[in-house]
């Protein structure tokens, strides 16, 4: 138990830290990298709880594809010199009550949840009984969502996908006057057709149509 | 004191793991280099020690001893952090790897889900590493090394999802025990193949090997590191390139299986079984290397996202409806 204690402790202590530095470093590129810390640590935690299936996909979806986008955008951007135009003239108080109001918001958010636990314990106590089953994370999670939440997962897969659409169709645009590069085409090429023999008279030059 | 025992006790096993890898993957360079110069007719490193067996010892020596430069302007955290995560990474994948039915580290139960997520954060060591040499040819490495392994990846995660259908366990030994009858690679083996195919990219082998290419990034996001440095990404990523072809073996080759189930050849351990799957595997990587040339970063990424995804999608709508229509999902 104590071993058990210390690794709960540790993970959260980076956890907590890392959560303070992601918004406290003035590198941008050192917040991602302190963010993907807390992904990690949130994600051992969630394994020490018993939760493997849930941890591993916190691995493989935020850290694995998430906070890679996120780097890449980050590390793109020139992000010093933009804050730079952001903040020039502006005084940061203006930030403030939009700041207020979300995490009064968080705020009670989380009391709402441990107030839950508190009144309510038998909702602590279903968790316990379903942890302790001998039917694998990954088996109870799938019975669960492809039986009683079909719907609301099926939903939830739809919304991602409108959305991912929704992002391809704002950022896409059709360029005219680029030349692209058709690989059927480049392959499918005959010598009889990329290859032309001319007589070129002096002075008079050949016209190449391009 | 009964703890430190078992803490003594995993220790113990834990370097017997390690250091069989460790001097596999030191020799696995010099079979890499030894193909790829059978197949253009050359000797390749036949000096030091029988057959050059030893040319990769002299090589770490010659990195050990060797000055270890850290740009001025680079992030020096940072820049020492990467070659450490990468060959963490690398390494630490191998604590789920079965090498018989009661040899393994760590018996999970999402095994190949952490095999998965570990190869997914592979990408951080390069990434890093080209961001904090603050040099050009690093960063633009970097980028084109997380833009390839992101793509490949979704393709790798599809694949596994087939070989999970057949299986219905995420436990790697479990996965290896349901090829008893049949290795996977005979009725998956269009996933078989793109599987291998992904692998290269995922590791940055050549024919896509744009991360590093040499004629055009120098050494990419290895352009600024000497050294021992140089030689922990090296060692990451032969290390890497050996745990994929591990991967391969456990999903589709039968991991510890004998190839068939009779009396001379069960005798021979498990480990024995994965470890030739992994070399006959790892001597394919070397001859794809040796005779395919690179490809254009446009075709790529074609391939990745145009090809390899719907391809395997397709296949795991197949497979799930022939398991279905057949009664052969396995339900517990």
């Amino acid at each position: 138990m104590i071993a058990h204690a210390i690794f709960f402790y540790t993970f959260s202590i980076i956890a907590v830290v890392s959560a303070i530095m992601v918004t406290a470093s003035k590198n941008t590129v050192h917040s991602v990298f302190f963010l993907i810390l807390d992904f990690i640590s949130i994600s051992c935690l969630f394994i020490m709880i018993g939760a493997e299936f849930l941890g591993m996909i916190m691995l493989i979806v935020y850290v694995g594809a998430v906070a890679v986008l996120f780097l890449f955008v980050v590390m793109m951007l020139n992000v010093a010199q933009q804050k730079n135009q952001w903040f020039a003239g502006q005084s940061t108080s203006k930030h403030i009550p939009v700041g207020l109001i979300i995490s009064t918001l968080i705020f009670f958010e989380i009391i709402i949840v441990i107030g839950g636990w508190k009144y309510k314990p038998e909702i602590f106590d279903i968790n316990n009984s379903l942890a302790n089953t001998s039917v694998s994370n990954t088996h109870s999670l799938g019975q669960i969502l492809y039986t009683d939440y079909i719907h609301v997962f099926q939903i939830s897969g739809m919304i991602l996908l409108v959305a991912m659409i929704g992002a391809i169709v704002l950022t896409f645009r059709q360029r005219s006057g680029v030349k692209r590069q058709s690989y059927i085409k480049q392959i499918s090429r005959e010598r009889a057709e990329g290859v032309e023999v001319l007589e070129v008279q002096s002075n008079k030059g050949v016209k190449i149509d391009d | 004191m009964e703890y430190l025992g078992i803490v003594f006790q995993e220790v113990y096993k834990i370097l017997f793991l390690l250091v069989p890898v460790l001097v596999s993957v030191a020799m696995i360079v010099w079979l890499d280099r030894r193909v790829w110069a059978f197949v253009q007719k050359r000797q390749g490193p036949n000096v030091v020690g029988p057959f050059g067996l030893l040319q990769s010892l002299a090589d770490a020596l010659k990195y050990i001893f060797k000055e270890i430069i850290i740009p001025s302007s680079s992030n020096k955290v940072i820049f020492i952090l990467a070659p450490i995560v990468t060959m963490t990474l690398a390494l630490i994948a191998w604590a789920v790897i079965p090498f018989s039915a009661t040899q393994v580290l760590a018996d999970i139960n999402v095994g190949i889900l952490y095999l998965f997520a570990v190869s997914s954060l592979g990408v951080y060591g390069i990434i890093m590493g080209g961001w904090a040499s603050n040099s050009k040819y690093p960063f633009l490495g970097a980028i084109r090394s997380a833009a390839q392994m992101v793509s490949y990846e979704v393709s790798i995660g599809v694949i596994i999802i087939n070989v999970l259908l057949c299986v219905g366990s995420l436990n790697l030994n479990d996965i290896v025990i349901a090829q008893q009858n049949m290795w996977f690679v005979i009725p998956l083996f269009p996933m078989f193949v793109i599987f291998f195919i992904s692998a290269l990219a995922e590791t940055n082998r050549p024919p896509f090997d744009l991360p590093e290419a040499e004629a055009e990034l120098v050494a990419g996001y290895q352009t600024e590191y000497s050294g021992m440095m140089y030689a922990m990404f090296w060692l990451g990523e032969y290390a890497n390139i050996l745990l994929m072809c591990a991967m391969g073996a456990i999903l589709f080759l039968g991991g510890w299986m004998s190839p068939i189930d009779v009396y001379p050849f069960t005798l021979v351990p498990g480990a024995i079984w994965l470890i030739l799957k992994i070399l006959l595997l790892f001597i394919l990587f070397a001859l794809v290397k040796a005779i395919v040339p690179r490809y254009r970063y446009d075709q790529l990424m074609r391939l990745g996202w145009k090809v390899f995804l719907p391809l395997s999608l397709i296949w795991v709508v197949l497979t799930a409806s022939y398991l279905f229509y057949f009664n052969l999902l396995p339900v517990n």
